[in-house]
């Protein structure tokens, strides 16, 4: 039903002024495609005007926490893609006659134990948290939300099985499970840590999913398109999918938050990245021996980290707010 | 009542053969579990051959396994790679960790089911956008910089604790790192309770209460509180397989030489028998707590009935 909604921003649109003009114009783009964030439905359906989606959307713009969560994470994607826009310098460019030195005019936050440039390498560390953070988010919401998702619509032996493989993920402790594999790793790329975190992020994922598809297995309009004959993918991408997303979405992105904060950790005990790759995990583990004598080596990247979850997390309260209405 | 409980054991038998077969294979398979007896060097093959036919690693990892789990319900465990036995390693361990978990578990039952309850009836007020944006903020910062921190400004700076703990680990000793290890779990459960208060301040039977006129003070312990409670439960129970795991890095930062010290010693050096031993009671103690849980749901909500 397109039609309560949209004809009211044609009149506004039509009576209003140049500025009342232009805002209706964005409001309407913005909002017949069925919100942006119509797309992670994975439906390509045209949702109506006022499905959940384009509804959280318009909580979303008009809630201040998560446009300054947004451009936080903006801006961090931005410098994560091109650090050299703010900082000159090199992160692997140091002079030990430089270590442990405080702050001096050009480099704001200082030099590390090592002599490097804090705020440089502070900048460059940005990349590492956030591909870390997104990928294992990615990969932890497909593996989960198809496995759980399946398990869920057809029941019976597999999704015994599942979850009872749930249950035994869920026993094995997050930081021991990584210790005990990331330590025979040698690589230094990003992705057997993404890979772990993949790995035993997934249960929590798949339960959510498995839990919001039995949910929406039974709305009638499921019944209707079984009835009509309707095939197993069609029932599930175009009725239960877009119905059932919403809690999955709003997970993964506090877990996101959570999947940095865990790099840093694994980093810290000296089995998540490793030198070259700049990261701040790594650069607070190096800066903890020096802390006595120069804290700043380690406020800086710790603050950085503190700002990225905080960001991430305070998105995931913004969406959870806007997508599940009950909690208000 | 009591078949439930068994049917819950029964239940527990395959996670906890699965997990620790998981953590089995992990170990074996991924790492060399004879490296580490050669010290830095690597063993020599003829070495090699005969130290794994000493502990039985030319078998399939299967048949391992099942000799090693035999073991382990004799009470043996193995040993360690400077040849102390496993469960002398967590005699000592475990009961050092067992008291951080207890501090960090009062510390999160304490002070956060008490803010919860305060911001959740104080929904919107100033208290409450403070203590929320706090929670965050905790929640943000990951243990290891929240314990470093702690330790350079109350153990350094300004002398009030010992930057590291004695190896007889007294609670006292304990708070500042039982605070740390409780940190991120103490504002989750904040946050739980409130929204649990707050969803449930509008129920019939709190409203009932008010109207037959009890005291402030008895609606909210006994009606309010008890009936907000179970998603908290619930999320300590789980929460204490997570902090004793966790304890890894709480106890490196304070120098605490509890199960996440031997742990960490046990990765270091390769030995699959401390590594496999901790987790294994690890993950017995992650099941036990889920099911002590379970039960009391029934002693929080009456309505609860276990046939």
């Amino acid at each position: 039903m397109p039609e309560p909604h949209e004809p009211a921003e044609g009149a506004i649109a039509g009576t209003g002024a140049g500025g009342a003009m232009d805002l209706a114009a964005s409001e309407a783009t913005t909002l017949t495609p069925g919100g942006p964030e119509g797309g992670p439905g994975g439906t390509g359906a045209a949702a109506p005007a006022r499905s959940l989606w384009s509804d959280a959307w318009r909580d979303l713009r008009r809630n201040p926490i998560f446009i300054i969560s947004g451009l936080i994470i903006l801006f961090l994607v931005v410098i994560s893609l091109w650090p050299s826009l703010i900082a000159s310098g090199d992160p692997l460019d140091c002079d030990l006659a430089n270590a442990q030195k405080g702050s001096s005019p050009g480099h704001p936050f200082g030099f590390n134990g090592q002599g490097c440039d804090v705020y440089t390498r502070t900048v460059y560390g940005a990349r590492a948290s956030v591909t870390v953070g997104v990928c294992a988010t990615l990969g932890v919401a497909v593996l989960g939300s198809v496995l759980g998702g399946l398990a869920g619509f057809f029941g019976g032996v597999w999704d015994a099985i599942l979850s009872r493989i749930t249950d035994i993920f869920f026993a094995i402790p997050v930081v021991l499970g990584g210790l005990v594999l990331l330590s025979v790793v040698t690589s230094n790329t990003v992705w057997p840590v993404i890979g772990f975190m993949v790995l035993l992020g997934w249960p929590q994922l798949s339960r959510i999913a498995r839990g919001s598809v039995i949910t929406a297995k039974q709305n009638d309009y499921v019944q209707a398109a079984r009835a009509l004959g309707a095939s197993n993918s069609r029932m599930l991408l175009r009725h239960i999918a877009p119905n059932a997303v919403a809690p999955v979405i709003v997970v993964a992105t506090i877990a996101l938050g959570t999947y940095i904060s865990l790099e840093a950790t694994l980093s810290y005990l000296g089995v998540g990245l490793k030198p070259p790759t700049v990261s701040w995990g790594i650069d607070i583990s190096a800066a903890s021996q020096y802390i006595r004598n120069a804290p700043h080596m380690l406020l800086w990247p710790a603050g950085a980290l503190a700002v990225t979850v905080l960001a991430f997390i305070m998105l995931g309260d913004a969406v959870r707010d806007a997508l599940d209405p009950k909690l208000r | 009542m009591g078949r439930y409980v068994i049917r819950r054991l029964l239940q527990m038998i395959p996670v906890f053969f699965g997990a620790t077969l998981l953590i089995f294979l992990m170990v074996n398979v991924m790492g060399d579990p004879i490296a580490g007896l050669c010290g830095d060097r690597k063993c020599d093959p003829a070495t090699a051959a005969q130290l794994k036919k000493e502990f039985g690693l030319d078998k399939p990892v299967w048949q391992q396994y099942a000799t090693y789990m035999g073991n382990v319900f004799t009470g043996d465990f193995g040993t360690a790679f400077n040849g102390q036995k496993v469960t002398e390693l967590m005699s000592s361990a475990f009961p050092v960790t067992l008291r951080l978990t207890l501090v960090a578990i009062v510390f999160e039952i304490v002070i956060g089911i008490s803010l919860g309850v305060l911001t959740g009836l104080r929904r919107g007020k100033p208290v409450d956008t403070v203590v929320l944006l706090l929670t965050l903020v905790v929640i943000s910062i990951p243990t290891f910089v929240t314990g470093l921190l702690l330790q350079l400004l109350l153990g350094v700076e300004w002398g009030v604790i010992k930057p590291s703990v004695s190896s007889e680990a007294t609670v006292d000793e304990l708070i500042v790192p039982g605070l740390v290890l409780a940190s991120v779990s103490l504002a989750y459960v904040t946050r739980l309770t409130r929204t649990s208060i707050a969803e449930n301040r509008r129920a019939d039977y709190v409203r009932t209460a008010v109207a037959k006129g009890l005291p402030r003070r008895r609606v909210i312990t006994k009606h309010l509180l008890r009936n907000s409670l179970i998603p908290v439960v619930t999320f300590i129970g789980t929460d204490v397989g997570a902090l004793m795991g966790g304890a890894i890095v709480t106890e490196r930062i304070f120098n605490i030489h509890g199960v996440g010290f031997q742990l960490y010693q046990g990765i270091l050096r390769q030995s699959t028998q401390t590594v496999v031993g901790f987790v294994t009671v690890l993950v017995l103690v992650f099941l036990l707590a889920n099911l002590i849980v379970d039960l009391l749901y029934a002693v929080l909500d009456p309505r609860i009935r276990y046939a």
